[in-house]
């Protein structure tokens, strides 16, 4: 039986005083990747449909190859703050909670870093 | 936490039937939620068939003339029946609303009328409202003030400030809102809603509140505000027309804005 009060309940442990910062990085990282969009989508369209080594010039070309590694660290960082939300949302277990959203977060880092180290092969092996 | 399915003793079976009285013409067919937690049978469905030539016109009216002349165990809440107390919420046809101000002829077919959703049931239409009044009590809804109120005269406020209260105050708090929105079916131990979201709002915005920075403090929390992910529900439902999903969008701003300067 629980004798706490519904407001006892309600207040709980109180507000963690965050969750501004994750809310509005992730909608500046999902206005960031709409103009860098462009570069994955010219990359992919290279990648299907020109040879390798045209791949590899354009992609040297630095405006590119920084936009195609900033793309993946927020679209990486966007997947992994959004992922966030909605295993909050559906999985009440805080210990499950926890692994979950840190294993995410984990596989989304190796996931980004994975990206990197091959674009950088690509930029300084061709 | 998330339910899809409903528990055994959930589930719906086919309740008891009511004909209309002999010689009605204007017939209309209301399929109500029944529930008694006495009887430890399962909720079931009881159909009622009623002459609309011998019925207001709003469903409140209908299950009102259910109650005095068909079957008086029906239970539910009503008090004003003008759409200010906020009694009388619950489903019809599958969208909240205040019974008391939804015309039967805005229906077609036969109205289905279940209790608010996703809430504990203590009997029929009557939805357990002991947690969202605690949800409520927890935003302190009064004025706090450091200030003593002037000797001679009440704390004023410019027109324009007063106008900021448009949309806010006509709030009745019948949880039309908070139980249309899945993000609080899935979390509403932690989750405020949007029915009281937009009252807190509604102190953010007093201009004669001097409480805004600590009430901010208290509702920033990835559970107690950002479970909104603006599905707008709250906005479709409120039966006064009023939108909270706009009230909670605010307070993300006054956050952001805080953090940002």
């Amino acid at each position: 039986m629980d004798y706490r009060s519904p407001l006892a309940k309600v207040r709980g442990l109180g507000s963690a005083k965050s969750g501004t910062s994750h809310w509005w990085m992730q909608r500046v990282s999902a206005v960031a990747l709409i103009p860098l969009s462009y570069w994955l989508i010219t990359f992919l369209d290279l990648s299907f449909h020109e040879p390798y080594q045209q791949l590899v010039v354009w992609l040297i070309l630095p405006i590119n190859s920084v936009c195609i590694i900033a793309w993946v660290l927020i679209a990486f960082y966007h997947a992994a703050l959004g992922l966030q939300v909605v295993i909050e949302d559906y999985v009440a277990n805080e210990g499950v909670k926890i692994i979950v959203v840190w294993t995410v977060n984990i596989i989304f880092f190796m996931l980004a870093l994975a990206a990197l180290v091959a674009v950088f092969r690509i930029l300084l092996m061709g | 936490m998330a339910e899809f399915t409903l528990p055994k003793n959930s589930q719906l079976i086919a309740g008891k039937s009511y004909a209309a009285p002999t010689g009605a013409t204007n017939v209309r067919r209301f399929e109500v939620y029944r529930w008694d937690p006495d009887s430890g049978e399962n909720p079931r469905i009881d159909s009622y068939e009623l002459d609309m030539d011998d019925c207001g016109p709003m469903v409140l009216d209908a299950i009102l003339k259910i109650k005095n002349d068909v079957d008086t165990t029906l239970t539910f809440r009503r008090s004003c029946r003008e759409g200010v107390c906020g009694s009388c919420a619950m489903t019809v046809n599958g969208k909240n609303t205040l019974a008391c101000t939804k015309a039967i002829d805005s229906y077609s077919g036969s109205i289905k009328i279940f209790p608010l959703p996703h809430m504990q049931v203590v009997k029929d239409l009557v939805a357990d409202m002991t947690h969202f009044y605690a949800q409520y009590a927890s935003i302190q809804p009064w004025i706090a003030t450091q200030t003593p109120a002037p000797a001679d005269r009440e704390r004023l406020q410019s027109k324009e400030d007063r106008e900021k209260l448009d949309g806010l105050y006509e709030c009745v708090l019948c949880a039309c809102c908070s139980t249309s929105c899945p993000s609080y079916w899935w979390n509403s131990e932690r989750y405020l809603g949007p029915a009281v979201l937009l009252q807190a709002y509604r102190w953010l915005v007093d201009s004669r509140d001097e409480n805004t920075g600590a009430r901010l403090d208290d509702l920033e929390d990835p559970f107690k505000l950002y479970r909104c992910h603006t599905i707008m529900n709250c906005t479709d439902t409120c039966p006064k027309g009023l939108n909270p999903a706009k009230a909670i969008a605010e307070t993300k701003k006054l956050l952001v804005q805080r953090k940002l300067g």
